[in-house]
């Protein structure tokens, strides 16, 4: 029977201690973003689909085409070919496939990478309807990109 | 009695209007006090902030296919969503909303509002009956408990007004409480009203919240338990007519209380009463439902019972014979 | 509250908490075989999400596995991280760098607070208050931003390598955190504990339901706030040390009640200490590398290794075969929630749905990790 005065007086309390905050938190202003109309900046290691590195002054990929990346990746979506021009004793790439709907944005080609040749992008604007959007082909990525 | 035949045309556009409006627009003001008190901004696209989101919402709702599941009751079906707007718009017809607009002043309004409201109740059963589902039953089960337990208290404090104001009618009941705030029936001691009248407004308000089926007593329609309860298996206008319903029985509730306790359409201070400070006073209790819909959480059915017979009705009888007893003394 | 059972035994019916259900957190169906609103008997039913991770841990070498680890339980990725790195250091003895270790231990709990806001939001969401979302999920983005800021990813880090960290934390990230956890502790006593932890309707909801035994617990290998809740002063952060806590002074929360109300507690506090584990680690943070040079192919010598860590959800156990090769010969993964939830089935006999659905709340399931 004691308990019953403090649970009708105690809970009482409680609630209109609850309204009291919920009403407070009423006329502060909002924590949301509107985002189409305000868009975020990504942070410098935000990990969006990887991209190719071009060198500055050859303006050539730095990829050497070795295939460490192709071999350590876990899902198996990078696929690169490379090859021979006359008079050279190094590859250039010639293709470089990535299959974004198997990538799990793990970091270990990057890792892999000892040349440098791929970082991560911050794109993130990429819904799409049609699943074949998802094989970039990261050299013309490169080429667009001026 | 009025011959003229504009005004019962003009109280029936007029009151199907504000029902109309009320049904759809608090649904936008539900949405939108939601999102502030959870610190987001509620609907902001359609319209400017949101104000056609109702209509589009209408559009949509209509467009929908109105499916009537295999192992149906057919009738009762597609009769439970009209069975639950019919009592709320036609309370509106005794509900004094200032000195001289009141479609029918009937001796026994408050008889009527409340036979009218177990129509209401009525209607949840059959739509949870009808519907052949499980988890409809379950909950309209639930929900017949839940509202004779709280009509039990809703009704004796009913009592204790009319017992002090000595009489049914809603006019005079609104008309004896003018000239201040001291005046109204939550306030107490002033003209021989009994010192537990706030105690009184507690329990008609929370009584209220209950009737209506909003949280923290909305185990009818407890979403992450029962899905969607009793309307489950009701789609486009259907659910649609559920859902006006509810907000028409919160805008009857809200003027009831307004009318009972809050002094009807009088200004505090007694200056320039009207049917403005009955709008005012109707949409702050209005915002307090919603505040209180989304600050708790649920309560459990038999914590629900609890409340009602352990500890409203005993506060209930407590206040009429305390206020009975006043009334002698004093 | 347990009744007996009133019906003729063909009087009950068959209700599934299907598949597809906003209260049960991920792909769970419990069998539930109901006498009008009371339990008489409830069966959980896994697999829906089985994705055989531990097969494809013998399919890869011992780098590959790394992203695995973080999509099983995706909300203290950075815990079942630090586990699979502990098993194969001590595999192959690698050593860390003290400053990888704080790094690790500064995220990790991190990473706990943030499972553990979640964990609140969801559970009062359950039991009907929407709007305590929203408020848990405002300091959460901060957390999320911050760990985004050093990681590049919000849920599913792939942060952690064999011999420390990816990659450093810098200034920006040390003052973001400080920043958090002053403004974590000024809203804890109002907008988490006077809103909901003394609302006298989620109290009556919460006390007395789901009361679990230490000796229940024993029986089933329940481990973490279930646990302790129930009495058993039981964390392997203190229990069986492992990485720097050890340098750390923080307490583990038991609470004696064995109801749901205990295991709400226990994560509340949890969420205390968290904090102070990071200000020390903040405070002695030392210089040095964040990475040891390991080789690329690793072979461990061949060999049985275990190692354990504590996660929100209790003890996560990794169990490492190694046969010299590449790629490890069997990888167990032992999962906290597995056993935890193994305890539904006897503990909610005789309760009503409404209650069945709080406890399931309280035991804090997240089904990707049970079905692995």
């Amino acid at each position: 029977m004691s308990g019953y005065w403090e649970d009708v007086f105690g809970g009482a309390k409680s609630l209109v201690t609850g309204l009291a905050i919920t009403g407070s938190e009423f006329f502060k202003p909002v924590v949301t973003k509107q985002y189409p109309w305000e868009v975020p900046t990504m942070v410098p290691r935000f990990r969006g689909h990887i991209e190719l590195v071009r060198n500055e002054e050859t303006g050539m990929p730095n990829c050497v085409c070795c295939g460490m990346c192709m071999r350590s990746c876990p899902s198996g979506c990078i696929s690169l070919a490379g090859k021979k021009p006359e008079g050279s004793k190094k590859k250039v790439l010639t293709k470089y496939i990535l299959d974004f709907t198997k990538c799990s944005l793990c970091g270990t080609c990057i890792e892999s990478c000892n040349f440098n040749a791929i970082r991560f992008s911050r794109d993130y604007n990429l819904a799409s309807t049609n699943k074949d959007d998802y094989i970039f082909d990261l050299l013309k990525r490169l080429e667009e990109q001026g | 009695m009025d011959t003229s035949i504009w005004r019962p045309i003009l109280y029936l556009v007029g009151i199907m209007a504000f029902a109309g409006l009320n049904a759809a627009y608090l649904g936008w003001c539900e949405r939108k006090g939601a999102g502030h008190i959870q610190r987001r901004t509620g609907p902001m696209e359609v319209g400017f902030h949101g104000l056609l989101q109702p209509i589009a919402d209408g559009i949509k709702l209509m467009s929908k296919q109105l499916l009537v599941p295999q192992g149906v009751d057919g009738i009762l079906f597609r009769v439970a969503p009209i069975l639950a707007m019919i009592p709320a718009i036609t309370s509106m017809v005794v509900i004094p909303f200032s000195g001289n607009i009141q479609a029918r002043a009937l001796e026994l309004s408050v008889l009527l509002i409340f036979a009218l409201a177990s129509i209401g109740m009525f209607a949840i059963l059959l739509g949870g009956w009808a519907s052949g589902n499980k988890y409809a039953v379950i909950s309209a089960a639930r929900s017949v408990s839940q509202n004779i337990a709280y009509e039990i208290p809703m009704l004796i404090t009913v009592i204790t007004i009319v017992m002090m104001t000595g009489s049914m009618n809603l006019q005079e009941i609104a008309l004896k409480q003018q000239g201040g705030f001291w005046h109204w029936n939550i306030f107490p001691l002033v003209d021989g009203k009994s010192i537990l009248m706030p105690v009184s407004f507690i329990i008609f308000f929370i009584c209220s919240v209950a009737e209506t089926n909003r949280a923290p007593f909305d185990m009818a329609e407890a979403e992450s338990e029962l899905i969607a309860g009793f309307m489950t298996e009701y789609g486009s206008m259907g659910f649609g007519l559920f859902m006006m319903g509810e907000y028409l029985n919160i805008v009857v509730g809200a003027c009831l209380t307004t009318i009972l306790f809050l002094g009807g359409w009088d200004c505090p201070f007694g200056l320039f009463s009207g049917v403005w400070w009955f709008l005012i006073k109707i949409y702050i209790l209005i915002f307090t439902f919603i505040w209180i819909r989304w600050t708790y959480p649920r309560t459990q059915i038999y914590k629900l019972l609890n409340l009602s017979w352990k500890i409203l009705i005993p506060f209930s009888l407590v206040n009429l014979l305390v206020a009975a007893a006043f009334i002698k003394v004093f | 509250m347990t009744v007996p059972i009133a019906c003729r035994p063909d009087e009950t019916f068959v209700l599934n908490l299907g598949p597809q259900h906003p209260a049960t957190h991920g792909v769970l169906r419990v069998k539930l075989t109901m006498d009008g609103e009371y339990i008489v008997k409830a069966e959980p039913v896994l697999g829906y999400i089985h994705r055989m991770h531990e097969k494809m841990a013998e399919a890869g070498n011992f780098a590959q596995f790394m992203p695995n680890t973080a999509r099983m339980d995706y909300l203290h990725a950075l815990a079942f991280n630090h586990g699979y790195a502990l098993t194969v250091e001590r595999a192959a003895g690698i050593e860390v760098p003290e400053r990888a270790e704080y790094i690790r231990v500064i995220t990790v709990e991190l990473n706990r607070i943030a499972s553990h806001l979640l964990w609140w939001a969801a559970f009062v969401l359950d039991l009907g208050g929407f709007t305590p979302l929203l408020y848990a999920f405002d300091d959460r983005e901060i957390i999320l931003d911050l760990l985004e800021r050093v990681t590049g990813s919000r849920l599913t880090y792939c942060y952690f390598r064999f011999g420390g960290v990816y990659n450093d934390i810098d200034d920006e990230f040390i003052e973001g955190t400080l920043a958090f956890i002053k403004r974590l502790r000024s809203r804890m006593p109002r907008i988490y504990h006077d809103l909901v932890t003394h609302n006298i309707i989620l109290r009556k909801r919460l006390e007395g339901i789901g009361i679990i035994t230490p000796e229940q617990c024993r029986k089933y290998g329940a481990t973490g706030p279930v646990l302790r809740g129930s009495g058993v002063s039981y964390d392997i952060r203190k229990n069986e040390p492992y990485s720097v806590y050890p340098e750390f002074d923080f307490e583990i929360p038991v609470y004696h009640e064995c109801d749901s109300m205990a295991r709400y507690m226990v994560r509340m506090d949890e969420m205390e200490q968290s904090m102070r584990i990071i200000e020390q680690a903040l405070e002695r943070l030392p210089e040095g590398p964040v990475k040891a040079k390991v080789p690329k192919i690793l072979k461990p010598p061949a060999g049985d290794y275990y190692a354990a860590v504590e996660t929100a959800r209790g003890s996560f156990g990794c169990r490492l075969v190694c046969d010299g090769g590449k790629a490890p010969y069997r990888l167990k993964l032992r999962s906290p929630t597995f056993s935890n939830l193994s305890l539904f089935g006897e503990v909610a006999e005789g309760m009503l749905l409404a209650d069945a659905l709080g406890f399931m709340g309280s035991l804090d399931l997240v089904i990707p990790e049970i079905d692995r």
